[in-house]
């Protein structure tokens, strides 16, 4: 179990493995609420987002397979917990259906703003996979705003519940924007657009508008930045264990 | 187009990625427009009244000089990243194409995005009679939000533009849940990207 030890830790890598992560495990999360989501309506809507998320995880990992040589299931399956860099966004449990909403509308905005700025980038195997992923996340983004909205504008026990999942996502709220070892030069490489405190401010920028128009609070500075990929805790541990489980049970196996 | 000598059904490609028998001798030679009318014939395994052309994610087809590997080459376009069916596809067009006695290659490339815009007006209008809405024109605003939702998307049964969005998501990733208000049925529309 050592395909990050394999990898050449280059930006570019940690770039990819930073947004395949985050992918991987928010569709896991999401798959969390197939057969049980609040509506049937969004049971389908969960379910289908998931697949996009991990089909969208496969490609990166694919990605990174082509330039490291490393089987992309191996990638996305045979590391430990503390391998993964997804962000700490992603480490609160699947929690109620308003800490669903919460931590996919702070996700979603946020990964818009990071596809976009990979879009016009000079490495064109990951700019033709962005121009894609851009026309999907937009439908995410629309689901997670139209519930943001539902649940903000709903005195009482929605919007309580909104509020308290907002409070516990704050200080991991902009960690997908924490710094990519050797940011610098994927910028000077034309890869990136701009350094990603660029990206959060931007990110920032972005969303005001909406908590300013339901009254929320805007999520501070990430607490711990130099951490915001690391340190996953025990809500990501169990979900490890759920997603890993099939390929442990039996290693080696053919499908 | 020549089967001489051909084992059909040969290639339940695992991959997707190379089927056929290996290069004869003197390899047939293929005519480009027979391979395309061969593909339309390939039908999509979720919108099974649509082939790959229609769906418009024939990307690229090379039926290339018979000396070399001898391969024909088809690149398809995903319409959505991961969609499952994909695989399906590789080998549904890989086993069809078996007949023209060269091994067949087909790939997926992010070359140029797969759009809905692709999708043919005899397409569409099979799509239409199957009960399915359609894609609009896929209008990507400079912001997230200006996606052309299409409220009035025109009911595929009865034509009623009185028609809401039930869910942005559906039974496959490429669908959309509509509700008509005049006719009162449900009903899908493929989603603009």
């Amino acid at each position: 179990m050592t395909a990050t030890a394999a990898l050449p830790a280059t930006a570019l890598t940690g770039l990819l493995l930073s947004i395949a992560d985050d992918e991987f495990v928010i569709g896991f999360s999401d798959s969390e609420w197939t057969g049980i989501a609040p509506l049937l309506e969004e049971d389908v809507a969960m379910s289908s987002l998931a697949q996009d998320e991990l089909g969208h995880a496969a490609a990166l990992y694919g990605l990174l397979g082509d330039l490291t040589g490393i089987d992309p299931d191996a990638l996305a399956y045979d590391r430990e917990p503390a391998e993964y860099r997804h962000c700490r966004l992603l480490d609160h449990g699947r929690g109620d259906w308003a800490m669903t909403i919460a931590r996919r509308f702070l996700y979603d905005s946020a990964d818009v703003i990071r596809l976009e700025a990979l879009a016009d980038g000079s490495w064109a195997p990951l700019t033709d996979l962005v121009a894609k992923l851009v026309r999907e996340e937009r439908y995410h983004r629309m689901h997670a705003g139209a519930w943001l909205d539902r649940l903000a504008r709903s005195p009482g026990e929605p919007r309580d519940r909104l509020l308290a999942s907002l409070h516990e996502l704050a200080p991991d709220a902009a960690t997908v924007f924490t710094l990519i070892e050797g940011e610098a030069d994927l910028v000077a490489a034309g890869i990136m657009e701009v350094p990603m405190t660029d990206l959060e401010e931007r990110w920032r920028a972005s969303i005001a508008p909406v908590f300013a128009n339901l009254d929320l609070p805007m999520p501070p500075p990430a607490i711990d930045p130099e951490r915001g990929r690391l340190d996953h805790g025990a809500d990501f541990d169990w979900l490890w264990g759920e997603f890993t489980s099939v390929r442990r049970a039996d290693p080696g196996a053919t499908w | 187009m020549s089967e001489a000598g051909i084992q059909v059904g040969v290639a339940r490609a695992r991959s997707g990625a190379i089927a056929g028998p290996r290069p004869a001798a003197v390899p047939p030679v293929v005519d480009e427009a027979a391979v395309r009318a061969a593909l339309a014939e390939v039908m999509d395994p979720e919108l099974p009244m649509l082939s790959v052309v229609d769906l418009g994610i024939v990307h690229r087809v090379d039926v290339g000089p018979a000396s070399g590997d001898g391969r024909i080459r088809v690149e398809i376009l995903p319409t959505f990243v991961g969609c499952p069916a994909l695989e399906l596809i590789k080998s549904s067009i890989a086993e069809r194409l078996s007949g023209f006695g060269r091994p067949v290659e087909v790939t997926a490339t992010f070359e140029v995005p797969w759009t809905s815009e692709r999708i043919s007006t005899a397409g569409r209008a099979a799509l239409l009679a199957a009960g399915i809405a359609p894609p609009g024109a896929a209008s990507l605003g400079a912001a997230p939000d200006l996606i052309d939702l299409e409220p009035r998307v025109p009911c595929p049964h009865c034509g009623s533009r009185r028609t809401t969005v039930e869910n942005l998501f559906g039974p496959t990733q490429c669908r959309t849940i509509r509700y008509c208000a005049d006719c009162r049925q449900p009903f899908e529309s493929i989603k603009s990207v």
